[in-house]
C-alpha cells in the first residue's frame, strides 16, 4: 500500500462514497467570477501554487536520490568477476552524502507543501467569510419582492451548504490539481529519463489499470443517482409520517405508511449496497492498478537487469516512480470534481449577488421632518407581479391623528397596504403622500422613521429583553425601557424573570405569545415615530393577556396616525376609516355605519359571524 | 454500539465471518507478493539465474495481487451487503416503533428528533459497519502478520518503524485533542450563524421598518469573526496532516536504505545479499505496518460520533409503547355515537401538576358539544385523550358505552373523523389526501370524495387547481394556503363517515364566513354525527349544545351559551373580549 489511500477526505468522509456530482451549469463563466471575486487574494493563491509545484517537484527527485543509494549499496553485494563472487566496501560517505541530501530535500518537500497547505487554508476560509458578509448584506438590500418567489430555506443554504462548499472544495480542488498534474508529469519525466522501455511498461500497465477503473466508474453513476433519489424518498417519507403521526394514527394509515415504507426501504437497500459495493471497488482497484505496474516494472526491470541495460538501482526507483505516477490520476479526476462542484456552489452564491438591488437613493435630498401624520393615497395602483394588478384605482384622505382599520376575510392582503405605505413594494402607479410630500421622493430610511410597527408573528431574536426593547435605537436610557413596560404592563412580570431585564430570549423562550407580542409593543414604544402600523392579535392569546395587549396597543393609537389591522369590532366600529379588502383589492371604504347602510361585503362579513349554523 | 449488533441476523454474521476467511486470504496475498519481490531481487542479483524464473516469480507475484483483489472485492460484496441489510432492518424496526409510540413518547424524544435518529443516525452507523468490516478487521491482522514476518529481520529497522508509528501516533493524538474539539465547537458557530441570518430572513420587515440594517450587519460580523476564526483554527492545524505524513512515509523508506547500507557494509559477503533482499521486502513491509495504523486511526475518529448514534437509535427502540390494544370492536347496541367522560384526569408523568382534573360529561349522538377555555387550559389534551393518543391517568372515557381502552385502536379509531389543529397533508393528491387511511370499509368512491370535499367548502378552489380532483399535493402541503389545508383536513375527517368528529381548533384558520357556512353544511348534511369541538372563537361554539369551559384544567362552567353568559366568570371574559354586549345577547 502507499501514501495514494490518504486521499485528502475530510475526516468521516461523505455519507456512503462519492456521490453524483453536481455540474455547473456555466463552468468557466462560473470560475471567471469565482477569480475575479478573489482577485485580492490572487497573489497568495499563485504563491501557495508555485510552492505546491515545486514541493512536488522535490518529491519526485527523490526516487532518484534513493536510486543512486541503491547503486551505491549495490556495489557492496557480491558480484562474479571472472567467475568468482567478489563483494568490495560500501563508499558509506557518498552514502551518507545522499542521505543527508535527502533529508534535507523531503524537509524542504515538508515545509513547502506545508506551507502551501498553511496559506491555501487561510486564502480559502477569507473568502468564505467574505461570501457569507456579502449574502448576509444582500439580504438587506434586496427588495421584498425577491422574497416572494425565493425561500428563506434556500438563502440560508447558501450561507451555510453553498459556501462551506466552496470552502472545502476550493481548499481541495485548486492545490490537488496544481501537485497531482506536477507530480504526473514529473514522474512521467523522470521515468523517461532513467529508462524508455520501462517508463513505457509503467505507463502501459496503468492506463490498462486506469480503463478498467473508468468503465467500472461510469457503469456506477446510475447506482449512486439512484441511491441518492432513494435515500430522499425514504427520508422525506419519515418526516411526513412523523410530523403527521397524529393523523396517521386517528385514520389508522399506519399500515399503509409502513407498507409505502418498506417498498421504499427494499428499494434503497438495493441501490444503497449496490453504490456502497462499487465505491468499496475504488480502493482495491487502486491498489492493483499499483501492484499491476509495480510487478511489471519489476519483471521488465530485472530482464533488462540480467542483460546489464539497467542496474537494479533504476528499478527501485521505478518501483516508487510507478507509485507517484498512478497516484495523482486519481487525484486529478476528484480534482477534477472537486473543481465541478465549487462551481455549482458558486454559481448559486452568485447567482445571489448578481439579483437586482433596491434602487441607491443617495440622490434624494427631499427629507420628512417633523411629521403631523396627514396621509393621503392618490390613484394608487399596484400588483406583487406585473401581469397581475390588483389594487386598481384607490383614492383616500386621511387626517393626522385618524385611526384606519383594514378588514377582510384571511388571505385577502391586508398586508398590502404596509407594504406599500413603508415602501417594502413601490407602487405602479399613482401616490402614496406624508404630508404632502409624496414618499417615493424620500429615502425609504426616512419613510421607515415615521412609522412604529407591531406586526402579528412576534419577531423577537436571541438577546435579552432590554436588547429586544432598544433594538437598534442609540441612546435609549434604562428608564425610557421600564417606563415602556410600564405601559404596556410587562414590567412586574420581568422583575419576576430570574434575571429582570437581562433575561436571555431563545428558543427555549421563557414568555408566552401574549408576553411577546407585548415585548414588540415596548418596542414599538421606544421607536415613538408619529404614526403607528399594527396587527392587532387573533385569539391565539389568553383573555387576560388579551385585554393586556389590547390596553396596551390602545396607549399607542393615541396621538398617532394609526393603520391597525383589524380584528375586534370595538377597534373597527370606531375606525374613522375602514378599508374592506377582498382578494387582494379594496373593494369598500368608508366608516362602520355607512358601510353598513351599503348592504356590501362587508356587512355580509360582520352580520356572519354572530349568526348561529343553521 | 455493541449493543446494537444484537439485531445482526445470522446470516448477516455468516457474511461477516466469510468477510473475514476473505480478509486474512487478502493480508496474505498481500504479505506474500513481497517474497516474491525479494525472490525477483535475488534471482536479479544471482549470477547465471535464468529469465524464466524471473517470469515465474512475476507471474505469481501478479497473481497473487489479482488474488487480493478478488479477495478485496469479495469482502466489499459482503461488506456492502451486511451493512445495507442491517441498516435496512434498522430503519425498518425504527419506523415500526414509532409508528407504535402514543403522542406522550413522540412527545418526549420530539419529532425533529425522531426524525434524524431514523435517517442521519443510521446512515452514520451503517458507514461505520461498512468501514468496520474492511478497515478495522483488516488493520490489526495486517499489523501483526507483518510484524511477526519483519521481526527479527533487523532489529535497526523495526526500531526505525516503531519510531515512524510512533510518530505519526503523537500527531493524530495531537489532532484529537487539539482539533476535534474545535470540529465540534465549529457546529455550534455554525448554527449561530445560521440562526442570526434566519432571524434577519423572518424579521426582514421590522429590520426595514426600524431601519436596523446595520445592527443586524454587525451582529453577523461577530458570528462571522467567530466562526472564521475557529475555522481558520483548524484548516491551518489540517495543512500539517498531509506534508507531516508524506514526510514520515519518505523519510521511512530513506531511513531503512540508509540504515540497509551500514547493515549490509558490516556484513559478512555471503549474508550480503540476504541482507539486501531482507531490505527491499522490509521498507515495503512497514508501509503496510504505517498504512494500517492510518486507517485505524482514522476509524477510532469516526468511532465515536457512530457510537453516539447508536446510542440514540439503541433509546428509541428500547422505549416500550405506553399505550397498549384492547380487544372489542364493536361498542354497545343503542349507545352508538355517546361519548361519556366519567371523572377523569391527566397527568404527566413527574409532572407535579395535572393537566386536566375531575372532568365529566355526556354527549349523545348527533350532538355537539364544545370546549373553550385560555392557552393551557387543557382543551386540547381533553380532546386528544379520546382517540387515546394520551391515556387518562383517572377516571375513565366511554365510547358506545364501552371504555375506550377495551377496543382494539383500529377499531376505535374507525369510529372517529379527526382534524387536528395544525392540517396535515401528505404528499400525493387532493383524492389521495381525503381518501387518507383505513375505516375497516372498502375505500371511497370518487362521488364520496367530491361530496366530502363539497360539505368542507372546498369545492371551488379545488376544482380551480390544475388537475381538481387529482391535483397535486407538494410534501406537508406546500402548495396549498393555510385555509384551504385546513378544509382539505376536515374533508378527509367528513369522507371518513365516522360516529363522532374531533375537532381540536380546527374552524381558526378559515375566515367567519367559511366557518358559519362550513358548519351549517356539516350539520346538514351529516346529521346524527356526535361533535367534539375545540374552539377560540365564541362565534363558532355560540350554538352548541353544550359548552364545557375549562380554566387551569378544570371545568368552570358547562350548559348553553346563554346560561353561560350569567352564570360563568370567565366564559363571559372571553366572550366580551370578542363581541360587543348588545351583539352578545342578540
Amino acid at each position: 500500500m502507499s501514501e495514494r489511500s490518504t486521499s485528502r477526505r475530510p475526516l468521516g468522509g461523505g455519507p456512503l462514497g462519492p456521490g453524483a456530482v453536481e455540474k455547473p451549469k456555466d463552468f468557466k463563466g462560473t470560475w471567471g467570477k469565482l477569480i475575479a471575486y478573489c482577485q485580492k487574494y490572487m497573489p497568495a493563491v499563485m504563491i501557495a501554487l508555485v510552492l505546491a509545484a515545486i514541493g512536488t517537484a522535490l518529491q519526485i527527485i527523490g526516487p532518484d536520490k534513493l536510486k543512486e543509494m541503491t547503486n551505491e549499496i549495490m556495489k557492496g553485494l557480491p558480484a562474479l568477476v571472472n567467475g568468482v563472487p567478489i563483494a568490495s566496501a560500501i563508499d558509506l560517505g557518498a552514502v551518507g552524502n545522499i542521505g543527508f541530501f535527502l533529508v534535507a530535500f523531503y524537509a524542504a518537500s515538508t515545509l513547502l507543501s506545508f506551507m502551501q497547505s498553511f496559506m491555501m487554508a487561510t486564502v480559502t476560509q477569507k473568502i468564505s467569510k467574505n461570501m457569507r458578509a456579502g449574502i448576509s448584506e444582500k439580504i438587506n438590500r434586496l427588495p421584498l419582492k425577491y422574497f416572494d418567489r425565493v425561500s428563506y430555506g434556500d438563502v440560508l443554504s447558501r450561507i451555510t451548504n453553498d459556501v462551506d462548499t466552496i470552502g472545502q472544495s476550493m481548499n481541495q480542488s485548486i492545490g490537488n490539481l496544481v501537485t497531482s498534474v506536477t507530480m504526473f508529469v514529473g514522474s512521467a519525466v523522470m521515468m523517461f529519463r532513467n529508462n524508455w522501455i520501462m517508463a513505457l511498461t509503467a505507463i502501459g500497465a496503468s492506463v490498462l489499470g486506469f480503463a478498467a477503473m473508468g468503465i467500472t466508474m461510469s457503469k456506477s453513476q446510475k447506482y449512486f443517482v439512484r441511491q441518492q433519489k432513494d435515500l430522499g424518498a425514504a427520508n422525506g417519507h419519515v418526516e411526513e409520517i412523523y410530523a403527521g403521526h397524529n393523523v396517521v394514527k386517528a385514520y389508522n394509515g399506519g399500515k399503509e405508511a409502513r407498507r409505502f415504507f418498506e417498498e421504499v426501504n427494499d428499494s434503497l437497500y438495493d441501490s444503497g449496497w449496490k453504490s456502497q459495493f462499487i465505491s468499496g471497488l475504488m480502493m482495491p482497484l487502486m491498489m492493483f492498478i499499483g501492484n499491476f505496474g509495480y510487478v511489471a516494472v519489476c519483471v521488465v526491470g530485472a530482464a533488462l537487469a540480467m542483460n546489464g541495460a539497467i542496474s537494479f538501482g533504476v528499478i527501485v526507483a521505478f518501483m516508487l516512480y510507478i507509485r507517484l505516477f498512478t497516484q495523482p490520476l486519481s487525484q486529478m479526476a476528484q480534482a477534477f470534481q472537486n473543481l465541478q462542484r465549487t462551481a455549482a456552489a458558486s454559481e448559486r452564491v452568485f447567482d445571489f449577488f448578481d439579483e437586482e438591488e433596491l434602487p441607491k437613493e443617495s440622490q434624494k435630498t427631499n427629507r420628512l421632518a417633523n411629521v403631523k401624520g396627514d396621509v393621503e393615497f392618490r390613484h394608487v395602483q399596484f400588483g406583487y407581479t406585473p401581469d397581475k394588478t390588483i389594487i386598481h384605482d384607490f383614492s383616500a384622505q386621511i387626517k393626522a391623528g385618524q385611526k384606519i382599520a383594514i378588514v377582510g376575510p384571511t388571505g385577502a392582503g391586508k398586508t398590502t397596504i404596509v407594504n406599500l405605505l413603508m415602501r417594502f413594494y413601490e407602487l405602479d402607479g399613482g401616490e402614496i403622500l406624508l404630508d404632502g410630500i409624496p414618499i417615493s421622493q424620500v429615502t425609504r430610511e426616512n419613510v421607515h422613521e415615521q412609522f412604529c410597527m407591531v406586526l402579528q408573528d412576534t419577531w423577537l431574536f436571541e438577546g435579552t429583553i432590554q436588547e429586544n426593547i432598544v433594538y437598534c435605537k442609540p441612546g435609549v436610557t434604562n428608564e425610557q425601557v421600564v417606563s415602556a413596560c410600564k405601559a404596556v404592563g410587562l414590567h412586574h412580570f420581568i422583575r419576576t424573570l430570574p434575571h429582570g431585564y437581562d433575561t436571555l430570549l431563545n428558543d427555549k423562550a421563557n414568555l408566552s405569545q401574549g408576553q411577546k407580542q407585548l415585548v414588540t409593543i415596548a418596542r414599538a414604544m421606544i421607536q415613538n415615530a408619529p404614526m403607528l402600523i399594527l396587527d392587532e392579535a387573533t385569539s391565539s392569546v389568553d383573555t387576560r393577556t388579551e385585554i393586556l395587549i389590547q390596553e396596551a396597543m390602545d396607549k399607542l393609537t393615541v396621538g398617532r396616525t394609526s393603520f391597525v389591522i383589524a380584528h375586534r369590532l370595538s377597534t373597527i366600529k370606531n375606525a374613522g376609516l375602514i378599508l374592506v379588502m377582498r382578494d387582494g383589492d379594496i373593494i369598500e371604504s368608508g366608516n362602520h355605519k355607512e358601510l353598513l347602510e351599503r348592504g356590501g361585503f362587508y356587512a355580509d362579513l360582520y352580520n356572519s359571524q354572530f349568526e348561529p349554523a343553521a | 454500539m455493541i449493543r446494537i449488533l444484537k439485531y445482526f441476523k445470522p446470516k448477516e454474521w455468516l457474511m461477516a465471518l466469510f468477510s473475514l476467511a476473505f480478509i486474512v486470504t487478502q493480508v496474505w496475498l498481500d504479505l506474500k507478493s513481497p517474497d516474491y519481490m525479494s525472490a525477483i531481487t535475488m534471482l536479479v542479483q544471482t549470477p547465471g539465474s535464468a529469465m524464466n524464473d524471473i517470469w515465474l516469480a512475476g507471474g505469481k507475484m501478479l497473481l497473487c495481487t489479482l488474488g487480493s483483489l478478488a479477495a478485496a472485492v469479495t469482502v466489499g460484496f459482503f461488506a456492502a451487503q451486511v451493512a445495507a441489510a442491517f441498516s435496512k432492518r434498522l430503519r425498518s424496526l425504527l419506523f415500526n416503533k414509532v409508528e407504535s409510540f402514543s403522542m406522550e413518547e413522540i412527545k418526549r424524544f420530539s419529532t425533529d428528533s425522531l426524525i434524524t435518529r431514523s435517517t442521519n443516525d443510521i446512515t452514520q452507523v451503517q458507514i461505520l459497519i461498512t468501514m468496520g468490516l474492511m478497515v478495522i478487521i483488516k488493520a490489526p491482522i495486517m499489523v501483526v502478520w507483518a510484524i511477526t514476518k519483519i521481526a527479527g529481520k533487523g532489529f535497526a529497522w523495526s526500531l526505525t518503524t516503531g519510531a515512524a508509528v510512533a510518530v505519526l501516533v503523537v500527531l493524530i493524538g495531537f489532532i484529537m485533542i487539539f482539533v476535534m474539539p474545535k470540529f465540534k465547537k465549529m457546529q455550534t458557530l455554525t448554527d449561530n450563524i445560521n440562526r442570526v441570518a434566519r432571524e434577519n430572513l423572518t424579521g426582514l420587515r421590522v429590520v426595514r421598518a426600524y431601519n436596523a440594517e446595520d445592527y443586524q450587519a454587525k451582529k453577523f460580523e461577530k458570528a462571522n469573526e467567530a466562526l472564521t476564526a475557529t475555522q481558520l483554527y483548524t484548516g491551518r492545524a489540517m495543512a500539517i496532516m498531509m506534508p507531516v505524513m508524506m514526510m514520515i512515509m519518505s523519510g521511512l523508506s530513506l531511513a531503512i536504505y540508509w540504515i540497509g547500507a551500514y547493515l549490509i557494509n558490516a556484513a559478512q559477503m555471503m549474508d550480503r545479499l540476504t541482507l539486501f533482499s531482507n531490505m527491499v521486502v522490509f521498507s515495503s513491509y512497514a508501509m503496510q505496518v504505517v498504512m494500517s495504523f492510518l486507517m485505524l486511526v482514522m476509524v477510532f475518529v469516526m468511532l465515536p460520533r457512530a457510537s453516539v448514534s447508536a446510542k440514540r437509535i439503541n433509546e428509541v427502540l428500547d422505549t416500550e409503547p405506553t399505550i397498549l390494544d384492547g380487544s372489542r370492536t364493536d361498542g354497545l347496541p343503542g349507545l352508538q355515537g355517546e361519548v361519556t367522560f366519567k371523572h377523569v384526569g391527566f397527568k404527566y408523568p413527574d409532572a407535579a401538576d395535572s393537566v386536566l382534573e375531575d372532568v365529566s360529561f355526556t354527549v349523545k349522538q348527533g350532538e355537539t358539544v364544545a370546549f373553550i377555555g385560555s392557552t393551557g387550559s387543557g382543551k386540547s389534551t381533553l380532546i386528544n385523550l379520546v382517540p387515546r393518543f394520551f391515556d387518562a391517568t383517572a377516571g375513565e372515557i366511554l365510547m358506545d358505552g364501552v371504555n375506550i381502552r377495551e377496543y382494539t385502536q383500529e377499531a376505535l379509531h374507525s369510529k372517529i373523523g379527526y382534524v387536528p389543529q395544525k392540517a396535515v397533508l401528505f404528499k400525493g393528491s387532493v383524492a389521495s389526501n381525503v381518501a387518507y387511511g383505513d375505516n375497516g370499509g372498502e375505500g371511497y368512491s370518487a362521488d364520496e370524495i367530491k361530496k366530502a370535499i363539497a360539505i368542507a367548502q372546498g369545492t371551488d378552489f379545488v376544482e380551480n387547481m390544475e388537475g381538481g380532483y387529482e391535483a397535486g399535493i407538494a410534501q406537508g402541503g406546500a402548495n396549498v394556503s393555510g385555509g384551504q389545508k385546513q378544509r382539505l383536513a376536515i374533508a378527509r375527517a367528513v369522507c371518513r363517515k365516522p360516529e363522532i368528529y374531533i375537532f381540536d381548533d380546527s374552524f381558526s384558520a378559515l375566515d367567519y364566513k367559511t366557518d358559519r357556512v362550513l358548519r351549517s353544511v356539516l350539520k346538514k348534511e351529516t346529521a346524527g354525527v356526535t361533535s367534539m369541538i375545540v374552539a377560540q372563537r365564541i362565534g363558532t361554539i355560540m350554538d352548541a349544545d353544550q359548552i364545557i369551559v375549562l380554566d387551569e384544567g378544570k371545568v368552570v362552567g358547562q350548559g348553553r351559551h346563554k346560561d353561560l353568559l350569567q352564570s360563568c366568570e370567565v366564559y363571559r371574559q372571553i366572550a366580551m373580549s370578542q363581541l360587543s354586549e348588545e351583539e352578545l345577547v342578540s
